[in-house]
């Protein structure tokens, strides 16, 4: 049996979701006795795609063209499914970020395979594969299986991790020819935003809401997040108050996080705020209102004013990390 | 220029999910439904576009009788017309995109909108797996969106910033927060929608490739703890940080 795990690069860098999916794989392919094979798609990438055998691929391949530089879903699919196809992979996995999400359902169409998306865990039971993925933004799970012969799984950007695995693998080029009429929507530029990381793949996040009182203290939750490497996030009410662009929403309506750590800070825990962010590892939470909702997830709550405990937070941390 | 508007009724956000009796399903008991906010976005772009190029905006929604519900919010936002492609069974996302597929090669729309993700499963495939399905190019989570002479240049959130992409029509797009701020339905636009058609018909069969075994809830966290009432208690977090959790 193969796997082939799809692995991102952008800047002809693979990205560390992309490792755990690879990562991933191989310990998938450990169980089912089966090959884990990477695959990287684009141009100018032989050295990235080289670094997959540290994580797990026995075999690496590289489509390596001019023409797939920038980045298109449809010529990336078609890709994407002719290697699939080629070495005879019953299994794909992708990392659930923005590019997995907009590749796999095409890939899924063209190998008439079932997918399970943005899996949180995926085991072999009795020689079946049974994929857990959150819904309701995480208020529940569902445990699913896929029926059809080829199967594609999407995993969650910081559940799996993307341990060292000792080996190496030999990169094998291959080139796949394109024409125009492959490319479908084309990516013409990028806009980079704050050089912070995003909420979705970072390690620590640091939140803030309505208890910051208003726009201009949220240079508060910045400068902890900068000390801390960690990314910024927002409760609903301070993106719809426009006092945070919507990208750094985190909840029901925004985005759904898993970071080793999460630090709210004065934000109440609306129902759908905490369905966003329950499954972070560890949560901080600070807030005035010691019967806020948030306290009831907090590993570790401070009842208190979060623009007098903020600075005093930033301001030992800065201490303790020699920063 | 024709435009269709793929839209989903699921609980409304404030919903505290509990599991049905089969176990595979929600408990739906005093649970209130709504358009899928992303879905609502998606809506407003179809109504923007219709008036700024002319042409109509048709909604589909598939599902049971209670979708009647969400499609006469969007003929209230607007829309023009409404197709409810009837099905009572529980259907994987491949098996609703094949039948929204089949019914918009019928219809033929220049354009198709989707919310980014429906709220309920969360999947965010049905919009890009209708495109594939249909051959049609398709820009996701798109932020903001304009048409010039038969070409859509778009923006679209990527992890750290976003993408500037370009497609000819006709095409699939899915919508994302911050694309625009839904319009409230005006006493006018719900007194109108009364008298908008929906269409009925059956949805087209399809197979199920993904099979639920069960739904649960996550397993419970341990109960919170709070560690202090001022900033006397900073020092305690760190230490926490450093040793118990092991995260600085």
């Amino acid at each position: 049996m193969k796997l082939l795990a799809f692995a991102e690069q952008r800047d002809q860098k693979i990205k560390k979701s992309s490792l755990e999916t690879v990562r991933a794989a191989r310990g998938l392919a450990d169980q089912l006795g089966g090959e884990c094979v990477a695959l990287v798609v684009g141009s100018g990438i032989e050295g990235a795609a080289k670094e997959l055998g540290n994580y797990g691929a026995a075999r690496v391949i590289a489509v390596d063209q001019p023409d797939l530089a920038r980045h298109s879903n449809m010529a990336f699919a078609k890709v994407i499914t002719a290697i699939a196809v080629a070495e005879g992979a019953e299994i794909v996995l992708l990392a659930a970020s923005q590019m997995g999400k907009d590749l796999a359902p095409r890939i899924a169409v063209k190998l008439g395979a079932g997918l399970a998306a943005d899996c949180v865990s995926l085991t072999a039971q009795n020689g079946e594969l049974i994929a857990t993925r959150p819904v309701y933004a995480g208020k529940a799970l569902v445990d699913v299986t896929i029926k059809t012969p080829t199967k594609i799984f999407t995993l969650r950007p910081n559940v799996f991790t993307a341990t060292m695995f000792p080996g190496s693998a030999v990169v094998e080029k291959r080139t796949l020819p394109l024409e125009a009429g492959d490319f479908g929507a084309v990516v013409k530029d990028v806009k980079v935003s704050s050089g912070r990381p995003d909420v979705t793949e970072a390690d620590i996040i640091v939140s803030g809401g309505r208890g910051l009182k208003g726009p201009e203290n949220f240079r508060l939750i910045e400068e902890l997040a900068d000390v801390l490497g960690a990314a910024v996030g927002a409760s609903r009410a301070v993106v719809d108050a426009g006092w945070r662009p919507h990208d750094e929403q985190v909840g029901q309506t925004g985005k759904t996080v898993s970071p080793t750590l999460y630090v709210a800070c004065g934000i109440s825990g609306a129902v759908q705020h905490l369905a966003g962010m329950s499954s972070s590892r560890y949560i901080v939470a600070v807030n005035k209102d010691k019967d806020a909702p948030i306290f009831q997830l907090a590993d570790y709550g401070i009842v208190g004013d979060v623009l007098e405990i903020l600075p005093e937070l930033t301001g030992q941390l800065k201490k303790a990390l020699g920063k | 220029m024709k435009v269709a508007v793929c839209v989903n009724h699921v609980p409304d956000t404030e919903t505290k999910i509990k599991v049905g009796p089969d176990a595979l399903t929600i408990d739906r008991t005093g649970v209130n439904f709504m358009l899928s906010p992303y879905d609502e976005i998606a809506v407003e772009e179809g109504l923007r576009i219709r008036d700024k190029w002319k042409g109509d905006v048709v909604v589909l929604s598939l599902g049971g009788d209670s979708h009647k519900e969400t499609l006469r919010k969007a003929l209230a936002m607007g829309a023009d017309r409404a197709v409810l492609l009837k099905d009572d069974t529980v259907r994987d996302s491949f098996a609703v995109a094949a039948a929204l597929a089949e019914e918009l090669k019928r219809l033929a729309p220049d354009l198709i909108l989707f919310g980014k993700q429906s709220i309920d499963y969360d999947d965010a495939q049905v919009g890009t797996l209708v495109a594939e399905m249909l051959g049609l190019p398709s820009v996701a989570v798109v932020v903001k969106m304009e048409i010039q002479d038969g070409t859509v240049t778009c923006e679209r959130e990527i992890e750290g910033g976003h993408e500037v992409v370009e497609t000819r029509l006709p095409a699939v797009f899915l919508a994302q927060k911050g694309l625009n701020e839904p319009r409230y339905p005006s006493l006018k636009g719900i007194m109108a929608a009364k008298s908008k058609p929906i269409e009925e018909k059956p949805a087209a069969a399809a197979e199920i490739r993904v099979q639920t075994i069960a739904l649960r809830k996550p397993p419970a966290k341990n109960p919170g703890r709070i560690i202090g009432t001022d900033k006397a208690a900073v020092p305690e977090l760190i230490r926490l940080l450093h040793e118990e959790a092991k995260i600085i």
